[in-house]
């Protein structure tokens, strides 16, 4: 296969952080494209340091280079500078391991993690030499694959992907990969071809072919989806039902340079029951797998060894609540301790917002303790209950006391604005809570600081929320004024926010139809890349871009949907009913909480009885704490007082 | 956490950044380093405070894209190891083109080698000029009293003579692409840059690769650690 390296070679020492460029990190797999296998390569359509660690990513990765008859390859969006010397010289882009060119491959795999990088999956496909128009490929060109959370509602990309991965991959990439070997389409020079293969893989559990469906419209409205040659009327997501079958990545990468999350990754479980109606992941991942203690024990120490690191995380969407937490985290430490490799700091992505979760962040962080974050999400209680995001104002006090009491000085609270129902009073309670925070830090420390970061919501497919108008640029920006002056005056308070601007375009990937392709064409053709930076994001190009294709901000992201209205992502499945989604819904608009499912009885979301498949926990016990941890009673006694936790200092 | 914090034994250690690597940034190398050592469990010696540092100094950073045959790393640890085998076993658990040709233990109060380095030795390739004309500003560089550079520190042009920096200049021959030389610079003083070198020339720069780092003890000029590190000039090492 030919290799772009030595055109490439010359060029390295004129771009910023070339490292990017040459892989060879610890991990990475030698075997070599070849034409009789069947070749994918990976992109993340970031650039390397941001795309590198996604553990999806690494995980099929692994799973293709272990199978005889395929391999892969990686490959990230080449910054600016790059850009330009590629196609100044003419050099397509390549993958990391043998540099080889893009279209050279048969399919490539793009992880979609944020609606702002979809110019850029146009722009990796030009510079790797690939027909951007799914329509415009034949035989010779690579299939196009997404999978990742945004797939959710991938109609926006609808004109320019060839398949859509719906959930867990580990399984359908093998799947995928025995219908590409029988069909050789390299070899097969009937124009026909490509479209047979690509009905064969609309029969896969999980696989959407958007091609093969008619979308017809009204206005702003979709009104049909029509399966076209045998597709399916309804793609249901793929879900593993064992993790402990997949202790993926086994060999995780370790790259030569500084990359985020720069540390091992492992995944302790998938899924979550909490409810939070405003997150998209908490629903579309369910039901929750746990991984067995003992893998996650072997997976950390084997990483741990291999790699080099001294920094493992544990991941998931609220560890704190992995079965039995606590022990797992002691053993990993004496483990840490028993090896002798230098100190070894283990992490968790989030901390659940009680003092039970400072109690597992002082039992890790024996040594440097800057700052904790905490996610309350929404500044009053009538506001969580409308997100059933069910924090107690006290949890947080709780929580925040243990922190400052114990050494932390800083603490960092995420909120959301712009959430269904939300007033004024919602949005300044968010800068009463920092304000409370601060004065329970006083009392610890003099140099107690809270920092406040505001996030605009963004209504997601799949979530109680998909139907909300969400908040106009203009609404948002308002709601930011209201909380910069509210918290000028506040001594140790610092107030950070997303940019409006950015979320309106968030909200245009989220919820749009595939009348969006054009518009998100034009934003690319007229350089509008790496829209996740702020330096390169740019609102006008999207608005103007939208208005020549006579579309509006207005009809995709501010307005409400309607019950009876067909959604453009509903011949598509995430397991969970319409019905209850819209239930919780009006649920949410009367402030009704609903518990976390794990520790009452089921209340039939979908997820777990559309698969056959239930919940994997190893305790059916919730861990100690707040609210959070407990499904304690939330209906009354707000004012109560906080049971004292006992907290380990110092390790054991 | 191995010992005290404490170190029994300071390493002096010899290395090669050569290939792909080389576009590896010297802060990364030093990340590398020490996950390397880690992974060897070898005893490093730690910083005292809130965030725990491995003991490592490196010399003076080599840019990237730039390849050396002598690099240098002090390294010292909390408890004594055996040194024989550290080589084979640290070049195994870097990436390729990091290799370890030599680990020797130093004696008690050597200077560091950002003190003790004076001088070093490049092989350098210049681009799309012709051997007589790299000759004749070689021969002008080397006859000028004065080499005014501009120089720009903390928003701040400055006018250097750079001159004394400029030791010797050497023609090895035609390369593939140019013309290779051998140039020693100055690395205290008045130091250059081989990138600020090769501007002063009608010159692209090609492959560079210090070949040597030079200390000067009792007016006698030692490598900081003794011993020939010497390979063609040029060779591809992927």
């Amino acid at each position: 296969m030919p290799s772009v390296w030595s055109q490439l070679e010359p060029l390295l020492s004129r771009v910023q952080k070339p490292a990017r460029y040459i892989g060879c990190e610890d991990g990475a797999k030698a075997k070599v494209v070849d034409e009789t296998l069947v070749n994918w390569c990976f992109v993340y359509p970031d650039t390397y340091e941001v795309g590198l660690p996604n553990q999806g990513l690494q995980i099929l990765y692994e799973i293709i280079n272990e199978h005889a008859d395929a391999t892969a390859d990686r490959s990230y969006a080449p910054w600016v500078d790059m850009e330009a010397l590629l196609r100044e010289h003419q050099i397509p882009m390549f993958s990391v391991e043998h540099h080889t060119p893009l279209n050279e491959f048969d399919v490539i795999g793009f992880n979609l993690s944020a609606e702002l990088t979809y110019t850029n999956l146009l722009n990796c496909l030009d510079l790797g030499g690939i027909p951007i128009r799914q329509s415009e490929r034949g035989n010779a060109d690579p299939l196009v694959v997404v999978g990742g959370h945004c797939t959710y509602n991938p109609e926006p990309l609808a004109d320019f992907v060839d398949l859509v991965v719906l959930g867990d991959g580990e399984e359908v990439v093998s799947e995928i990969t025995a219908a590409i070997a029988s069909a050789s389409l390299g070899h097969d020079s009937d124009a026909g071809a490509r479209g047979r293969l690509l009905e064969e893989l609309a029969s896969v559990e999980g696989v959407y072919v958007p091609s093969l469906y008619e979308v017809t419209f009204d206005g702003p409205r979709t009104v049909s989806m029509t399966p076209m040659n045998g597709a399916p009327d309804l793609v249901e997501k793929r879900t593993i039902a064992d993790l402990g079958e997949w202790p993926y990545p086994k060999t995780p990468l370790v790259p030569l340079t500084e990359v985020v999350h720069d540390r091992l990754n492992v995944e302790v479980f998938r899924g979550c029951t909490r409810g939070c109606r405003f997150c998209q992941a908490g629903m579309i991942t369910r039901p929750v797998r746990e991984r067995p203690a003992e893998q996650v024990r072997a997976m950390v120490n084997a990483g741990l060894e291999r790699s080099g690191y001294d920094e493992v995380s544990l991941t998931s969407l609220s560890t704190a609540d992995f079965s039995d937490v606590s022990s797992v985290v002691s053993t990993l430490m004496d483990d840490s301790e028993e090896a002798g490799a230098g100190p070894v700091t283990i992490s968790l992505p989030s901390l659940r917002v009680d003092a039970f979760g400072v109690q597992i962040a002082a039992q890790l962080q024996r040594a440097k303790r800057s700052g904790l974050t905490f996610a309350p999400e929404a500044g009053t209680w009538r506001m969580r209950q409308v997100i059933n995001k069910l924090i107690r104002e006290q949890d947080l006090y709780d929580a925040v006391e243990a922190a400052y009491s114990q050494g932390w000085s800083r603490v960092k609270l995420y909120f959301l604005v712009g959430l269904p129902s939300e007033t004024d009073e919602d949005t300044l309670g968010i800068a009463e809570m920092a304000k409370n925070c601060v004065a329970i830090g006083k009392r610890h420390t003099k140099r107690a600081s809270v920092t406040v970061s505001v996030g605009g919501f963004v209504p997601k497919p799949f979530t109680p929320f998909q139907w909300f108008g969400q908040n106009t640029i203009e609404e948002l920006q308002r709601k930011v004024n209201l909380l910069r002056d509210a918290t000028r005056r506040m001594k140790g308070v610092q107030l950070k926010w997303h940019d409006p601007k950015a979320t309106a375009v968030e909200g245009l990937g989220s919820r749009g139809d595939r009348r969006l392709g054009p518009v998100i064409e034009q934003v690319w053709r007229e350089g509008g890349t790496f829209q996740e930076w702020s330096e390169y994001f740019n609102l006008d190009r999207w608005t103007q871009a939208l208005a020549d294709h006579g579309m509006s901000l207005e009809d995709i992201v501010y307005r409400h949907r309607t019950e009876d209205e067909l959604l453009p992502w509903d011949h598509l499945s995430a397991g969970l009913h319409k019905d209850f989604l819209w239930q919780e819904w009006q649920e949410a608009l009367a402030e009704v909480g609903l518990p976390d499912c794990r520790w009452t009885p089921c209340y039939d979301c979908g997820a777990c009885t559309g698969f056959g498949i239930e919940h994997v926990v190893a305790s059916a016990t919730p861990p100690a704490g707040g609210s959070q941890g407990t499904g304690q009673d939330l209906s009354g006694d707000q004012g109560s007082a906080p049971v004292p936790v006992q907290l380990q200092v110092g390790g054991r | 956490m191995s010992g005290g914090n404490q170190p029994q034994q300071t390493l002096r250690i010899r290395f090669t950044k050569a290939g792909k690597v080389r576009f590896v940034s010297h802060r990364d190398v030093a990340r590398l380093f020490e996950r390397a050592l880690r992974k060897l469990r070898v005893p490093v010696a730690y910083s005292e405070g809130f965030s725990p540092r491995p003991k490592l100094s490196f010399g003076l950073a080599l840019s990237v894209g730039h390849e050396s045959d002598a690099e240098y790393l002090d390294l010292a640890l909390a408890s004594p190891i055996d040194v024989e085998a550290l080589p084979a076993q640290l070049s195994e658990a870097l990436p390729p083109g990091l290799d370890v040709s030599d680990a020797v233990v130093l004696a008690p109060g050597s200077p560091s080698l950002q003190q003790a380095v004076v001088r070093c030795d490049w092989h350098m390739e210049l681009l799309g000029q012709n051997r007589d004309e790299i000759e004749q500003t070689s021969a002008q560089l080397l006859a000028a009293d004065e080499i005014l550079l501009e120089r720009e520190r903390k928003g701040k042009t400055a006018v250097v003579n750079v001159r004394p920096a400029i030791v010797s200049i050497e023609i090895v021959g035609p390369t593939d692409n140019g013309v290779a030389i051998r140039v020693q610079l100055a690395t205290e003083a008045v130091s250059l840059r081989p990138n600020e070198f090769v501007g002063l020339f009608d010159a692209l720069e090609g492959r560079v690769r210090r070949t040597h780092q030079w200390m000067i003890v009792d007016q006698a000029r030692l490598e900081p650690i003794p011993g020939p590190s010497t390979r063609p000039l040029l060779e591809a090492a992927e």
